[in-house]
């Protein structure tokens, strides 16, 4: 977790939150959020009938691993916001990595309010994720 | 997603928290939850699995019902022409995704939503042919009829297969 006292506006952080995904780890998260949608699970309906190369991991999948990262970061219950825009999809096998950079700091008597731009990138630079989150610590 | 309500129970917490490969205890240790934050919480993605407790929800095969999934076929949907039969779409993906968090999510809590319509909007892409965009806004309220998360989704449908 962060030192509130010792961050600056441009600060970056990193942490895989994937390495090597599996397609079980795809099933885990529809068994989970109730978002059974073939496209993540089904590998003949997706590859025969829906026309991709592969299954690919749930959007929110992605998210909800790119809020570890961020967790890890600010802290338990310490955010308020937290969004993201999905800019290309997450294949079995990927490893992802996600970048918090701080981009702006206020102070008041009890807390800090800090801002930051998000980005998850996978094995091959390319963004996954792009999003921002505000944390009070 | 209809008016129903989603009871938030710890063993489905303990459940989401694995399936996204969060090992920290907040969501499942009951006693380190207790010392740090008086109880355990939900992870700021969980209330997406509120999918569980909507009784239409497309995405989950229900029974009696042919589900557009692979069994003998792969596929359990007939296509008439090039359009497949039934609700759920295979070109629908889920384009950006927005919480704000109120209040934590914790065990024994129950949550109704509240569900608004947003905008919706089009764009030509390169990669994917027209898209089309929805946007839709949920307000969970708890128990209490407090604002816990507000969400907000945006949709894409898009023209053609999306890959990288």
């Amino acid at each position: 977790m962060i030192d509130v006292n010792n961050i600056k506006v441009g600060d970056t952080f990193e942490e895989v939150i994937v390495d090597n995904l599996t397609r079980t780890q795809i099933v885990q998260y529809a068994g989970v959020s109730g978002d059974y949608n073939p496209l993540h699970t089904d590998e003949i309906f997706t590859t025969q009938v829906a026309g991709y190369p592969s299954v690919f991991a749930h959007g929110m999948l992605t998210m909800g691993m790119t809020g570890k990262m961020l967790t890890n970061l600010v802290g338990d219950d310490n955010l308020k916001n937290f969004g993201v825009r999905f800019t290309n999809q997450v294949w079995p096998g990927d490893s992802l990595t996600t970048f918090a950079v701080i981009t702006s700091i206020e102070k008041d008597s009890d807390n800090v309010l800090v801002n930051f731009e998000l980005e998850t990138l996978n094995q091959n630079n390319i963004p996954v994720v792009i999003g921002s989150a505000t944390a009070l610590i | 997603m209809s008016k129903k309500s989603m009871p938030i129970e710890k063993g489905h917490i303990m459940m989401f928290a694995r399936a996204i490969g969060d090992e920290n205890p907040i969501y499942s240790d009951e006693e380190y939850a207790r010392d740090k934050l008086g109880g355990i919480i939900a992870p700021p993605t969980f209330i997406q699995s509120a999918a569980q407790f909507n009784p239409d929800n497309p995405l989950r095969p229900k029974i009696g019902e042919p589900w557009f999934g692979s069994g003998k076929t792969p596929t359990g949907i007939e296509k008439k022409g090039n359009k497949s039969e039934g609700s759920a779409s295979t070109n629908m993906l889920h384009a950006e995704q927005h919480f704000e968090y109120h209040q934590p999510l914790k065990p024994g809590d129950v949550l109704t939503p509240e569900v608004t319509e947003g905008e919706k909007w089009e764009k030509e892409s390169k990669r994917a042919g027209l898209l089309k965009f929805s946007e839709s806004i949920t307000k969970y309220f708890n128990q209490n009829n407090e604002l816990v998360i507000t969400a907000r989704s945006v949709g894409v449908v898009t023209e053609k297969v999306v890959e990288n």
